[in-house]
């Protein structure tokens, strides 16, 4: 019977099936970051070792200051214990640590493919829901909570019931300056924040074959933005060329077998999917988000929605409520919005790529806003800006080039938004307060990030460069 | 951990007329830096509690509410645990909704709250009443997986004898997964990529 790439990487997963549904199922990779605690904890008290230390990864990012590489400069007591207890914890237990003066040190989601620990095939688990990332190789991979964190370091195993499988097609060839994060906030916008829910996403079509790895990353990062466990991408020759010679990836005759399982996985051509979702990629252009769901995005040439021409009555009220928070009048011009903050990071948009693309638009411009950050995804994309210059262009423009963290996405390491202030962010999450409280975030690329922190409101990238 | 046993529950419900309520309005992030037994009642909701006309800060849903009544996509976004954690300190011990964010609803599980999946309309009408009659109550029986609305009706909700059974015992699942060890151990030993070999 003909499976999606999916459907082919569950089967090969499941230890046990019980009546119910409920599966158990093999997980070969964990990724640990400091919220990993409580899964320690767990352990410690019923006096436990991880089942299998060699299959998890250890990396300091949420609670990291981006302004140098000191613990002590962690100022919250209870935090920097964390990013200490990281550390003491990987070291107790036997896992590989990735510490704040590693130079591999980064965002979990970008060291993990960096790293060639995320490899295609696998089914991989993290205590953070933008652990989708991975599916960009053609992983299953998905988000747990702190329980699930620690029944996968007691037993190196997930109880799972079986999604239903969603392809989420965008045809055609992309438009000049429309990126990954722009094709992510699209689909969401169409289908809605919970318009995946319960279900694996694999993003297909010829728009998303063009997609960079860096871009599918972007892409799969946001599958939760859309309710969705897991988005994934299958696995190409532009995969197979990224994980190459990468530190944590087979070699040798390993490589060869490896290839010749990976080569096997994409869906089936007569695979049959729950739901078909279908995009044309021609109608795209760089998107921003003007409420507090992601599902609240639109075109940078578009005007903020009048509530009253809404579907329902709920949704109106549900318009007029983000509208309200955000500070945009119903039909305002998105372009005229003022920006006070810009951030440029995160696991979903601080790779080698975004910043490239940033810096293209950044290069002999000025900031025109309060402070523009820039937290590189890891010590290494940090390392490689640098080597290409790319650091001078953005400290010359007036950026502040810091080190590698989670940093003003979650904004729990003192890097946030003031009360009121409205931010051109790269991460993915749009709630209210999320940058800080009554901070109002708008989710962009990495080039619209830039065009508004040289410009000081949103301005159509494409204009600039 | 072991957890109270969930079987029948009956108590006031609490409507919350708002889609898309995600985790970090539940507990912002700021907040997720304490183990569970630091964690209190009055991090839940803690940014939008500063609002006096909120929901929670009404009487009787503040001092009796342990029931919710909440709309579709409850709980989207981040897999912080400490979002039951806090519900859970408030006393509540169920949530309904049409839909759910997917890492939340795994988590109620673990931690003995119970998310129960109805209809669009059945919440919308359960709300209505709530809101209208302020301090009806909600029966819950996971026993016959069925919930009794404060107008009388009752529905039936679906929910996989796994969770089920964890749920009416207090269980923990790990203790649960370890009795099948040896089911592990043979996985290792036959399914494992050989191609992993040399780092695991």
């Amino acid at each position: 019977m003909p499976q999606t790439m999916f459907e082919k990487i569950w089967d090969k997963h499941v230890v046990q099936q019980r009546p119910d549904g409920q599966c158990l199922l093999y997980v070969d990779r964990h990724l640990l970051h400091e919220g990993s605690f409580h899964g320690f904890k767990a352990l410690a008290d019923r006096g436990m070792p991880l089942r299998r230390p060699a299959q998890s990864f250890a990396i300091a990012d949420h609670y990291v200051p981006t302004t140098s590489r000191e613990i002590a400069d962690i100022e919250d007591e209870t935090a920097r214990n964390l990013v200490t207890g990281l550390e003491t914890n990987a070291a107790k237990f036997g896992v590989k640590h990735f510490g704040i003066k590693d130079e591999g040190q980064g965002i979990v989601h970008v060291v993990g493919p960096e790293q060639g620990i995320t490899l295609p095939g696998l089914l991989m688990v993290c205590g953070d829901s933008h652990t989708a990332t991975h599916g960009a190789l053609g992983a299953y991979a998905f988000g747990i909570g702190a329980s699930e964190v620690a029944h996968v370091m007691a037993t190196q195993s997930i109880w799972q019931i079986k999604p239903k499988t969603m392809r989420v097609t965008v045809s055609g060839k992309r438009p000049a300056g429309v990126t990954g994060k722009d094709v992510i906030l699209a689909i969401i916008a169409q289908i809605s924040a919970a318009g995946a829910t319960g279900h694996a996403v694999e993003f297909a079509g010829e728009l998303i074959e063009e997609l960079s790895m860096e871009e599918r990353m972007t892409v799969c990062n946001m599958t939760i933005e859309a309710g969705g466990r897991t988005g994934m991408v299958a696995p190409d020759a532009k995969t197979f060329a990224y994980i190459k010679g990468r530190p944590y990836a087979p070699q040798g005759d390993d490589w060869d077998k490896a290839l010749a399982e990976w080569q096997a996985l994409p869906s089936d051509a007569d695979a049959v999917f729950n739901t078909e979702v279908t995009l044309d990629g021609l109608l795209l252009e760089p998107m921003l988000t003007w409420g507090t769901s992601p599902e609240h995005a639109a075109g940078i040439s578009a005007k903020a929605p009048y509530p009253a021409e809404a579907e329902s009555a709920e949704k109106a009220q549900e318009i007029r409520d983000a509208l309200d928070y955000i500070g945009i009048e119903p039909g305002q011009p998105l372009q005229e919005v003022m920006v006070d903050k810009v951030f440029i990071g995160s696991c979903t948009n601080s790779r080698i790529e975004d910043l490239r693309a940033a810096a293209a638009v950044a290069k002999g411009r000025k900031v025109m806003v309060k402070q523009a950050l820039i937290s590189p995804g890891s010590m290494l994309v940090k390392a490689q800006a640098e080597a290409e210059g790319l650091d001078v262009i953005f400290k010359e423009s007036g950026f502040e080039w810091r080190e590698s963290g989670c940093s003003m996405c979650v904004a729990i390491n003192g890097d946030m938004a003031e009360p009121g202030e409205r931010v051109a962010s790269t991460s993915n999450r749009n709630f209210r307060g999320r940058q800080g409280p009554g901070a109002k975030t708008h989710l962009v690329s990495p080039a619209t990030a830039a065009a508004a922190a040289v410009t000081g409101r949103f301005a159509d990238h494409r204009d600039l460069v | 951990m072991p957890q109270i046993p969930f079987t029948q529950v009956s108590a006031v419900g609490v409507p919350l007329d708002k889609a898309n309520v995600d985790t970090d309005q539940l507990i912002p992030a700021r907040f997720l830096k304490y183990a569970r037994d630091e964690h209190n009642a009055d991090r839940l909701f803690h940014d939008v509690r500063q609002d006096p006309d909120f929901i929670l800060n009404q009487e009787p849903f503040k001092s009796e509410g342990q029931i919710l009544v909440a709309d579709r996509n409850f709980g989207c976004g981040s897999s912080r645990e400490a979002a039951v954690y806090v519900l859970q300190d408030w006393g509540f011990r169920s949530v309904i909704a049409p839909t759910f964010g997917d890492i939340f609803h795994n988590n109620c599980f673990k931690n003995g709250m119970l998310p129960i999946r109805l209809s669009a309309e059945v919440c919308a009408k359960m709300r209505q009443d709530l809101n209208t009659d302020p301090g009806a109550t909600i029966t819950i029986d996971l026993e016959d997986q069925t919930v009794i609305a404060p107008d009388g009706s009752t529905h039936r909700f679906e929910i996989d004898d796994f969770n089920k059974y964890c749920l009416i015992r207090g269980l923990d699942d790990i203790d649960f997964t370890l009795e099948h060890t040896a089911k592990i151990d043979q996985f290792e030993q036959d399914n494992r990529p050989s191609w992993l070999g040399h780092n695991a």
